[in-house]
């Protein structure tokens, strides 16, 4: 075989796989391509999979979704039902609540497709979520990646409305009642309320067409913009490459793994199947959304302890919350009472997505950011951050304040005042105690780091002292617990210039000048060891030694 | 190997002004630099070739599981009838081909993933490999380059010279989606006064919503709800859906002393009274009713509102009470509306006053 080196297509290629690899890589360039992509380095850590959470129920909605597209009739045309399911004989309904009947009771399977299709939607956003948080806390989201964090931030808010469009499209009385909701809070908007009901309804509430409406939005419209999204999502983790915890051998400059091909390969796509099977054994065992028990919807009807799928629970606990403001002036209405939480509600998730530019504003760093912050090291962040979910979870519960009362025996006005209450201090507070917890665990790794670790071992001295044994660090924990930068907050800079005239400084200088006091200042972090106090202490215990062997010379 | 990315040099050049940082000529003696990455240690497959062994079965039994699987899931498929509900501890009355359709289909998938993964950790190497990053930015050369070519690309468009150009052509991009706009017009029809209407009026008869039947004052009692709807109005009618969403009505009893508000005792009849079954708040309908106090409760979101008081809120967040039909009695002895109601029924909007 002659090795030549004119040309790399001299090479004859044997198998056929080889032989389709080069036909693409001669009209798509595959192999350069593959050349930085193949082995791609991906750190490993049990948070990272949070995304592939994401990624792998979007997956599997989109599977699962396509299957009830062939079975689901869009459509509010009425219907009288006569199909295997009793209860509901002869009961008229709209064709979208018949045919997802059809879906349930009579297409083999029909079912389990929509519980996996139900259960990986919850499942979805729960997983956007908790990733959220993971790259929140610690700090995923510094340049260069504050894009991707908005990219990642706008699925979170689609799939909020994909997932309510979806349970809205069986048009039974729970979902009627989530939709009449909706129509209420958009006609509270001032001058244009009405319009925009009419508009989005094709008439008076409920009308004949928002299941179609929402249908096209449900199935085309918003999963369209998501998989764009995530599509660039995923290109831009593989064009940053992927964060790293602080560690042995991992720097700001280097991404430590095991490469894509065949390692992670396997991990992912193992783990693709590890998420669908687990959510295919909770679709055959708990039963969600069982529509034949609520019947169609009718807007004079309502069933008791009304409840809306989890992720929309913290617009609920908003609304029910809010005090009905009602503002009669020049013979209209403001309906504060209902538009107030309906604009908190975006506001609350846009707290979140704007964090990463405040942060950079208040701290003025703009370098970039490739090993990740441990949470404790920022307890400003950590503590926003416990703050925000706090929020959230505050109205969670007042979204279920009816649940709360009927199965722990309180009063809904005690809830209700515990949540208004609640809404302004309990973020405050979490916010305080997180910062203190995260002080707290940087004096212990100082301790650490000086001291060693303490092993639980006591031990008695000759002359009869008690101590504990303290363990040295290994070289690798040493690292790990200094390797965090503590950067001086920004200063505001003399009041006066050089020659002494006074220097005006503008109130927004001033205002960075302070949260970043808030930031770096002495109260938001511990100094960690320098090496001088590292080699004291280690010189103080040589010391130390030397006294009890009774030589005395130093 | 260590130095190529293990020295702590690497990492202090890239932070920020830190204080205590440890930099300079401390470096030779940093007691906390980065030690570098620790060398790989072997698993028991690596050298044990009989462990290997064991694991490529326990990979390839999994595989096996996979493939019994989704034979069962066939099988079941095929074997149980679509109606078959059996009683299953602890989960109860279930579906039995949901049931085993969903067992089966995780096996079949469980059996692939876990054995891909056990596959991936036990035998394929596990070595970490280092990879150097980039950063995103270009340098000054390439920055210029780019710089120059767009200042070129501009100057042969004449964009900046030609102004007459440039404010007509933002001129008419501005205009174009307008007319993307005004296509979403027949989206539904204009509001007008569609929201301020029911289809109550002077003389329609208040139907029982459950009977069916004309409603008489002798149908009402003391401490029940009772539900009704006008006359005509039948469940197959096109616009049935819209109209019960305004008109459906509450009527209960009460005692005329009880009755604090004097304008509802008067709109009412002998102490029945009728009011809007649509809250105020978000537009619920309202089902729970307290017969000792006279508060109907919202399920939704809790509004409460006291019926023998002009159905003022006295809880919750709806921010106007209900509204209540004028009622009477006819020739017949049947219950009558004597018009619309006064004021839109609902949740409130801008144009209400
Ligand atoms: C991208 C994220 C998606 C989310 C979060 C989501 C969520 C949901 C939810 C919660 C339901 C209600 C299911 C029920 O209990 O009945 C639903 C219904 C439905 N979805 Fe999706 N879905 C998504 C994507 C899709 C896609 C891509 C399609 C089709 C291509 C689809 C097609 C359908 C259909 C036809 C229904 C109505 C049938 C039924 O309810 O059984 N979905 N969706
Ligand atoms: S709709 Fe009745 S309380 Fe909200």
């Amino acid at each position: 075989m002659s090795t030549t080196t004119e040309s790399p297509s001299s090479r004859q290629a044997t198998h056929p796989g080889e032989r389709i690899a080069e036909w693409t890589d001669g009209r798509l360039g595959l192999y350069k391509l593959a050349k930085s992509n193949l082995r791609k380095i991906f750190p490993d850590h049990w948070s990272f999979m949070l995304g592939e959470v994401c990624l792998y129920s979007f997956v599997i909605l989109i599977l699962t979704g396509v299957y009830l597209t062939l079975f689901f009739h869009p459509s509010m045309n009425e219907v009288v039902y006569h199909g295997p399911y009793a209860p509901l004989q002869g009961v008229r309904m709209s064709d979208a609540y018949a045919s997802t009947m059809h879906i349930s009771f009579e297409v083999r399977g029909g079912l389990l497709v929509r519980q996996i299709h139900h259960w990986a939607a919850l499942i979805f956003i729960a997983g956007m979520i908790v990733h959220m948080m993971r790259v929140f806390f610690t700090g995923g989201f510094r340049k260069p990646r504050e894009i991707n964090w908005l990219f990642g931030w706008t699925l979170l808010f689609l799939g909020m409305f994909t997932g309510f469009t979806g349970y809205s499209l069986p048009d039974d009385l729970l979902s009627g009642t989530g939709v009449r909701f909706m129509e209420g809070a958009i006609l509270s908007t001032p001058l244009v309320g009405t319009y925009l009901s009419m508009f989005l309804f094709g008439g008076e509430f409920p009308g004949h067409d928002f299941v179609s409406r929402f249908y096209s939005v449900h199935i085309l419209l918003l999963p369209g913009l998501m998989a764009g999204l995530l599509t660039a999502h995923l290109i831009l983790i593989f064009y940053h490459k992927h964060t790293q915890f602080p560690g042995a051998g991992k720097t700001e400059k280097n991404v430590v793994g095991t490469p894509l091909l065949p390692i992670y390969t396997a991990k992912a796509g193992g783990f693709f199947f590890l998420v669908f099977g687990v959510i295919s054994a909770i679709a055959a065992m708990v039963t969600v959304n069982p529509i034949w028990t609520m019947g169609p919807y009718r807007p004079d009807q309502v069933s008791t302890g009304a409840q809306p799928d989890w992720y929309m629970g913290f617009s609920e606990g908003l609304i029910r919350v809010m005090p009905g403001w009602e503002i009669r002036l020049w013979g209209h209405t403001l309906v504060l009472g209902v538009f107030i939480p309906l604009m908190i509600f975006p506001l609350v998730l846009l707290a979140i997505a704007v964090y990463p530019f405040i942060e950079s504003w208040v701290t003025g760093d703009k370098r970039e950011h490739h090993i990740l912050d441990r949470p404790r090291n920022r307890p400003v962040r950590t503590g926003f951050g416990v703050a925000w979910l706090t929020l959230y979870f505050v109205l969670l519960v007042g979204g279920g304040n009816d649940i709360w009362a009927t199965h722990f025996h309180l009063s809904i006005n005690a809830i209700t005042w515990f949540v208004r209450i609640g809404f302004f201090v309990l973020p405050v507070l979490t916010y305080w105690i997180t910062k203190r917890i995260c002080l707290g665990l940087q004096r212990r790794d100082r301790d650490k780091v000086l001291h060693g670790r303490e092993t639980g071992i006591i031990k008695r001295l000759p002359h009869g002292e008690f101590i504990e044994v303290h363990e040295p660090l290994s070289q690798q924990q040493l690292h790990v617990l200094t390797a965090h930068a503590q950067p001086a907050p920004i200063e505001l800079g003399p009041a006066v210039d050089e020659n002494g005239v006074a220097r005006k400084t503008n109130p927004v200088e001033k205002l960075q000048a302070r949260m970043s006091r808030n930031f770096y200042g002495e109260h938001s972090q511990i100094p960690k060891p320098t090496a001088e106090e590292y080699e004291e202490v280690l010189a103080g215990h040589g010391h130390h030694e030397e006294i009890t062997s009774g030589s005395g010379s130093h | 190997m260590s130095d190529e990315f293990g020295s702590h040099k690497d990492v202090s050049e890239n932070l920020p002004s830190a204080h205590g940082a440890h930099s300079g000529d401390a470096v030779q003696h940093d007691p906390f630099a980065n030690p570098g990455l620790p060398p790989h240690e072997y698993r028991r497959q690596d050298i044990d070739e009989k462990a290997a062994k064991h694991s490529e079965r326990v990979v390839a039994g999994l595989f096996t599981l996979s493939m019994l699987g989704t034979i069962a899931f066939i099988a079941c498929f095929v074997i149980f009838p679509v109606d078959k509900i059996v009683y299953i501890f602890p989960f109860g009355h279930v579906s039995a081909l949901n049931f085993s359709l969903g067992l089966t289909l995780a096996v079949a998938l469980l059996g692939i993933g876990v054995g891909a993964v056990h596959w991936a950790r036990t035998l394929m190497s596990d070595e970490e490999i280092v990879d150097e990053r980039h950063r995103a930015d270009a340098d000054d050369e390439l920055r210029e380059n780019i710089r120059q070519q767009w200042i070129t690309g501009a100057r042969e468009s004449g964009f900046g010279r030609r102004k007459l150009i440039r404010t007509t052509m933002y001129g008419a991009m501005a205009l174009v989606p307008l007319a993307g706009v005004v296509l979403l017009r027949d989206l539904g029809p204009l509001p007008e006064d569609k929201l301020f209407h029911t289809l109550w009026a002077k003389g329609k008869v208040l139907i029982n919503s459950n009977t069916n039947k004309p409603l008489r004052p002798e149908d009402v009692v003391v401490g029940s709800l009772t539900f009704a709807q006008p006359e005509g109005l039948q469940e197959s009618d096109e616009d049935f859906q819209q109209q019960i969403a305004k008109a459906a009505l509450m009527i209960v009893r009460l005692k005329p002393e009880d009755i604090k508000d004097k304008r509802e005792a008067q709109w009412g009849h002998e102490g029945i009274v009728a009011f809007s079954k649509i809250c105020t708040h978000v537009g619920c309908p309202i089902s729970l009713y307290e017969q000792q106090t006279h508060h109907v409760l919202c399920p939704c979101h809790q509004s409460t509102f006291d019926l023998s008081d002009g159905a003022r809120v006295i809880f919750g967040p709806a921010g106007h009470p209900l509204p209540q039909l004028r009622i009477s009695v006819n020739g017949d002895g049947n219950l009558v509306a004597l018009g619309d109601f006064a004021v839109p029924v609902g949740p409130a909007f801008w144009e209400r006053s």
